[in-house]
């Protein structure tokens, strides 16, 4: 701040105390020893009401000066009177870092003794799941819902059916990395709404929805030149490339006829956003090895 | 001058009360508009660019500051969750500001990235869809609005004239940048961006 501003605030806080101050010596002149007991202002309701002038109470004048002391207190021990910092030493930046080192000194060692920890033993230790709990609340619910059960679009969490695989780098990479999973359109591809019609026929055969007619199965080349690459010629998915495993009954986004074929038609674009920035490795891991254990109970 | 005398002039009371009143502004306000903490711009925070802009009208319209906060206090329960918190010049380009005073739903000043564009789309056409437990209205005639590029050129020269540095570049693209976009798409933008000028959130 410069001076000149510094000097305007301080001045001008010092300025309206001291007017407080006088203020209420102004209209205290007319104490109660300058007013008689009996004088009226003159203002008279309904015939016979009148207003007196008596004085405040001396105990609300009172409260009126431990306000104006309590400003010269507070000016002295904290920072108001421009870039005075008071002396006390008080800043609200200082309590934060006060704040977030108390937290840092109280919470290191937890995470560095679960940071040696493989999965099994987090999952053994229930304040460290109790901590993933918090930590999935906080960060995962948005999507992956208060009961990790998922959403059209958002794994399930619960099932132990996984598009990126389980092992715990797998997990915490895709907490801390996030994912990407592109499902092209190809529509283009197929040859119009009888291809279309084929392909989704087909899709539902591979984890037994529908019958593997002579429709479905002539889906099949097309099944294996364009989705193979993918989810493999049989359709059991790739971990890999966060293929899903078609074979299963696990749909992300719907086994309905309509959503198979809004999947094959306008591609999907699965995202799982990057947490690493605001989780930090240790809590990445915590986390993870809650999320493995929810389906394992 | 007696008591009895400003209080039966209406006039002179109305004078003494605005002096009176005026006195916190003139030394909280003004050395805080004079002070480059708060005039200039952080750190990769520049003018909305024209999508984000149109954005930020609707969640203005929309009145989304009734429920969400744009102001992560240093607190170290809210840092935790939402990243570290607000400062002055991260705001300087908010006319008016976003604060906001009550968090129904969560703070959105660093939601930015959080979730995918597609989250965001499903969960204003219906939070509950991925939501459950969630109050917040849904709001499906976003994606059935344009963005009117005419009105976002005349609302970006109106703010180059209150000084947000827009080149004339900028000015003369922006019914091209949001040709064709949709309410929804705007909102999106504008939420995806927010906070995002920090690139360490923890």
């Amino acid at each position: 701040m410069p001076a000149f501003w510094h000097w305007f605030v301080a001045a001008g806080t010092i300025l309206f105390v001291v007017w407080c101050v006088w203020l209420i010596r102004w209209a205290g002149r007319q104490g109660p020893q300058n007013v008689a007991d009996d004088q009226v202002v003159g203002h008279v309701w309904d015939g016979d009401l009148e207003e007196w002038n008596n004085p405040a109470p001396r105990w609300w004048l009172y409260l009126y000066f431990i306000t104006i002391l309590w400003a010269v207190g507070y000016m002295i021990a904290y920072p108001g009177l421009g870039t005075f910092d008071g002396v006390l030493g008080w800043s609200q930046h200082g309590q934060y870092e006060e704040e977030m080192q108390t937290a840092e000194n109280k919470y290191t060692p937890i995470y560095e003794r679960y940071a040696a920890m493989g999965f099994a033993e987090l999952q053994s230790e229930p304040d460290a799941m109790r901590l993933g709990a918090s930590l999935y609340a906080s960060y995962c619910t948005t999507c992956h819902g208060s009961g990790a059960r998922g959403a059209p679009g958002y794994p399930n969490l619960t099932d132990n059916d996984w598009l990126w695989g389980n092992s715990e780098a797998a997990i915490t990479t895709s907490i801390r990395n996030g994912r990407m999973g592109v499902m092209p359109v190809l529509a283009p591809a197929l040859g119009g709404d009888a291809g279309i019609d084929n392909m989704v026929a087909y899709v539902k055969s591979l984890s037994g929805l529908a019958e593997a007619d002579a429709n479905a199965m002539s889906a099949q080349p097309m099944f294996v030149a364009l989705c193979s690459a993918c989810h493999t010629a049989e359709g059991t998915g790739n971990p890999a490339l966060g293929a899903p495993n078609l074979t299963d009954d696990t749909w992300l986004y719907g086994g309905s006829d309509e959503a198979i074929r809004t999947t094959i038609t306008q591609g999907r674009n699965g995202v799982m956003p990057a947490h690493g920035e605001l989780l930090g490795d240790d809590r990445s891991k915590i986390l993870a090895a809650y999320i493995a254990s929810l389906s394992q109970q | 001058m007696r008591h009895e005398t400003i209080e039966k002039s209406l006039h002179l009371m109305m004078v003494l009360i605005v002096v009176a009143i005026s006195i916190g502004g003139l030394v909280e306000i003004i050395p805080l508009m004079m002070s480059s903490d708060a005039t200039e711009p952080a750190e990769n925070i520049a003018p909305y660019a024209p999508l984000r802009l149109a954005g930020r009208d609707v969640y203005v319209r929309e009145g989304c500051y009734n429920c969400h906060s744009q102001m992560i206090r240093p607190f170290r329960s809210e840092t935790e969750r939402y990243g570290p918190y607000t400062t002055a010049g991260e705001t300087v380009y908010d006319r008016p500001f976003q604060f906001g005073s009550k968090r129904t739903g969560p703070d959105l000043a660093r939601v930015g990235a959080r979730y995918s564009d597609d989250w965001h789309r499903l969960h204003l056409m219906n939070p509950r869809d991925l939501v459950p437990e969630s109050n917040m209205p849904g709001y499906p005639w976003l994606a059935e609005a344009q963005v009117d590029g005419e009105l976002i050129t005349k609302k970006m020269r109106t703010l180059k004239f209150l000084g947000d540095p827009y080149t004339d570049e900028q000015i003369a693209g922006a019914a091209a940048a949001v040709e064709g976009r949709s309410e929804m798409d705007a909102l999106i933008a504008y939420l995806q961006e927010l906070g995002t000028n920090r690139r360490n959130r923890r």
